[in-house]
């Protein structure tokens, strides 16, 4: 070790430390965007469907028109509202008034009574085909109890051929908080740490600053681990306000352990702060690498990292393209730590490709950053 | 004036375009982008990962085990002979989902009993596993009312399900137009939100307000880059959007292209105001990503406004994107007219007016 290279990683942490203090803005980064983006997110993203604005049309107010029908006042799920005419219901459909028709046709119960298995028709509104899929299924689920009840009126238990049980392991309750809120951490910390580091080399290049570090004595090596490190601190802080408000705010449990959680994240958070380095380093000037860290950060992080859009459900050519985001192995890491536990054929590839990209960023801003002037 | 005007917004243009690296990042990444996400961005479930753990011997339960086989929503990743095999792989996510027949499946059907079956479901994402049973319940109810049929005793009633405007319900087509009013709020934004503030570190902010030039003058000088590189970049996008991805263009650009102008206004107002409140790139760096997340969010493009609680569906009224979301997606799978629109486009017109003139006024008065 060279005599007072300790000395000067401190000067350097400190002139860092300082600057960091001066300008609300980072202090800002750190600690209240974390707070903001989990409120926001955690309420605000939500695939369960409730209170579905339904309009229903009954024609013949007969006993299995109304007794299906009454099924729909009785689930948490929809908002019923009744419409005299099916021409009056397609007009509200048209004008988004109600997000789905359930008809029932006037010749529905007599044609039921004498054996004709009539129709009943469900429209929905398929342009947000997630929700529409989500109605179909609840109105099946009403109309498979309808007719269940209804051949136990008739005296007769419904033997289907196939008794289908259903368990949906981790989630039972399908809440979809307990899932988005784990890969709303990820995309939290990929925007803290790219903002944070983003600017902080490609400031000093451009304000000159860079040449009088480089002529002190100060080595390269020690100019990047004396930035890292304030901002890993901070990055820290607003990790663990995160981890607690999703713990205690939105009740998603933590069925993996508390060590390995803080492990994995403090791991990618070098990985995101090495990428805004990396930023800051290749493009040298402040205003490329703002553009640069606005369209590379969030919207890579929040649609490629399968936080919310199943990366299963992706074309292959996409699947592979999502191995470059960082953001997708720590989403993995999450949902299994959050939901599953520790899951170590899970954790331990995805910890190495951390490894990895973290390697690579960190690995090239070294390179980049050499003693010597252009 | 003209001149001293059309200079300054020559000068605008100059100063975003003319370094290599910030037209390029400006320009090139909201393509690459539109062409990923559009694939991407999808809640349609295919070939989910599909294992079966059969307990009986039977032909009833091998004729089950078919349909799922041939079923193209199903990849079978493995046959499992015994229970311990199936949480190490649903843990591991090496299933999404097990299928389990109960032991004398075939002999209960034969006795006129039901034959058991259970499905596991990897529940870490509640969507996926929701689409992944709707598909189990499918294929096992067609298949009993065909077994049921054969016994001459069917179905009491049916359920005919259509669906308006998008009848094989591709989440594609609802997706890919909000991505238009994504990228285009984000180019916006970019071009806008750090222009003044880049001016302001540099110094050369207070050069310009001593000139001659009115602080409208300077306004429409700094928004003119953003509304062309904002118009131009959407065209690009719907242009794909049509001719690449396939999307119906149901409605009249006539209708699409008033309220995107509106739109853009409003981004620039917002993006101007956060650039004049801002005295370095990093603060107006902060400030863009403080409304870009929220607006991206409260807009519905990835979950809907109608499933948050009822404070944020408030919030979400101040959301410029709210608004252009909803046209731009009614216009092209609707074909919905201007009228339906009215309480979109004031607010929306609402917005820019206040955010520009914030702007303009900030202009002058914030002054260190």
């Amino acid at each position: 070790m060279r005599p007072g290279r300790l000395m000067r990683l401190k000067g350097m942490m400190r002139k860092e430390w300082l600057q960091v203090i001066r300008d609300p803005s980072s202090i800002a980064i750190a600690f209240f965007l974390p707070i903001l983006l989990l409120v926001i997110f955690g309420y605000g993203v939500s695939l369960d469907a409730q209170d579905v604005r339904i309009g229903i049309v009954v024609e013949q107010r007969d006993q299995p028109s109304l007794s299906f029908v009454g099924g729909f006042e009785q689930t948490p799920y929809f908002h019923p509202s009744t419409f005299l005419s099916i021409q009056e219901a397609e007009t509200a459909l048209r004008a988004a008034e109600i997000d789905g028709i359930v008809w029932v046709r006037q010749t529905f119960g007599s044609d039921y009574l004498t054996g004709q298995s009539p129709p009943i028709g469900l429209i929905v509104n398929g342009v947000d085909a997630n929700t529409a899929r989500l109605i179909q299924g609840y109105v099946q689920g009403i109309w498979g109890s309808w007719l269940e009840q209804q051949a136990e009126l008739r005296g007769g238990e419904l033997t289907p051929p196939v008794q289908l049980e259903q368990r949906i392991w981790y989630n039972p309750e399908v809440r979809s908080t307990d899932f988005l809120v784990p890969g709303v951490l990820a995309v939290i910390m990929t925007l803290i740490g790219a903002l944070l580091t983003a600017l902080v080399i490609a400031r000093e290049w451009e304000r000159g600053t860079m040449e009088a570090l480089l002529v002190s004595r100060i080595s390269a090596p020690e100019i990047l681990v004396g930035k890292l490190i304030p901002y890993f601190i901070l990055g820290m802080g607003g990790l663990l306000i995160s981890l607690a408000m999703a713990s205690f705010l939105f009740h998603v449990p933590m069925r993996g352990s508390l060590w390995l959680l803080l492990t994995t994240s403090a791991l990618f958070l070098w990985v995101a702060l090495g990428m805004g380095f990396f930023i800051s380093t290749v493009f040298k000037s402040q205003f490329v690498a703002a553009l640069v860290a606005m369209v590379s950060t969030f919207l890579p992080a929040f649609i490629l990292s399968g936080f919310i859009f199943d990366i299963r459900s992706m074309p292959d050519l996409v699947q592979w393209l999502t191995h470059l985001i960082a953001a997708r192995y720590y989403v993995s890491i999450l949902q299994t730590l959050f939901l599953v536990g520790n899951v170590w054929s899970v954790i331990l590839p995805n910890s190495a490709a951390l490894v990895l990209m973290g390697l690579f960023f960190h690995g090239i801003v070294y390179r980049k950053t050499h003693k010597k002037l252009e | 004036m003209g001149g001293r005007l059309w200079a300054l917004i020559i000068k605008e243009f100059l100063a975003l375009f003319r370094d290599k690296k910030s037209r390029m990042a400006v320009i090139l990444p909201p393509l690459v982008q539109l062409l990923i996400f559009g694939y991407a961005a999808t809640f349609d479930l295919e070939h989910a990962t599909l294992a079966i753990f059969n307990q009986d011997q039977g032909n009833f339960s091998r004729e089950l085990i078919g349909r799922f086989e041939r079923s193209t929503g199903f990849d079978i990743v493995g046959y499992l002979q015994s229970e311990s095999q199936i949480t190490p792989l649903i843990d591991g996510e090496g299933a999404l989902l097990v299928l389990r027949v109960g032991e004398q499946c075939s002999q209960k059907v034969a006795l006129g009993e039901s034959c058991p079956v259970q499905v596991l479901i990897d529940g870490r994402n509640s969507n996926t596993a929701m689409l992944a049973l709707n598909y189990v319940r499918t294929i096992i109810t067609t298949f009993n009312q065909e077994k049921a049929a054969l016994k001459g005793n069917g179905l009491p009633a049916q359920l005919n399900i259509r669906a308006w405007f998008n009848p094989n319900l591709e989440s594609r087509w609802f997706i890919v137009p909000g991505i238009i009013a994504l990228l285009a709020m984000i180019v916006t934004l970019v071009v806008t939100a750090l222009s003044v503030a880049r001016e302001r570190e540099a110094g050369t902010f207070d050069q310009l307000l001593v000139t001659p030039l009115r602080p409208w003058e300077i306004l429409i000088g700094k928004a003119m880059p953003g509304l062309i590189v904002g118009v131009g970049e959407a065209s690009l996008i719907i242009t794909v959007t049509v001719f690449w991805f396939k999307v119906p263009l149901v409605g009249s650009l006539l209708v699409l292209y008033p309220a995107l102008i509106i739109y853009i206004l409003s981004i620039i107002g917002v993006g101007l105001m956060i650039s004049s409140f801002s005295t370095t790139l990093q603060q107006a760096l902060l400030g863009a990503f403080l409304f870009i997340v929220p607006a991206v969010i409260l807009s519905g493009f990835s979950t809907p406004i109608a499933n948050m609680p009822q404070i944020m569906q408030a919030m979400t009224y101040l959301d410029p994107m709210r608004y252009f979301l909803t046209i731009v997606r009614r216009v092209f799978l609707e074909g919905a007219g201007l009228h339906y629109f009215i309480h979109d486009l004031w607010p929306m017109s609402l917005i820019a007016l206040v955010t520009l003139s914030m702007a303009t006024w900030l202009f002058r008065h914030r002054m260190y």
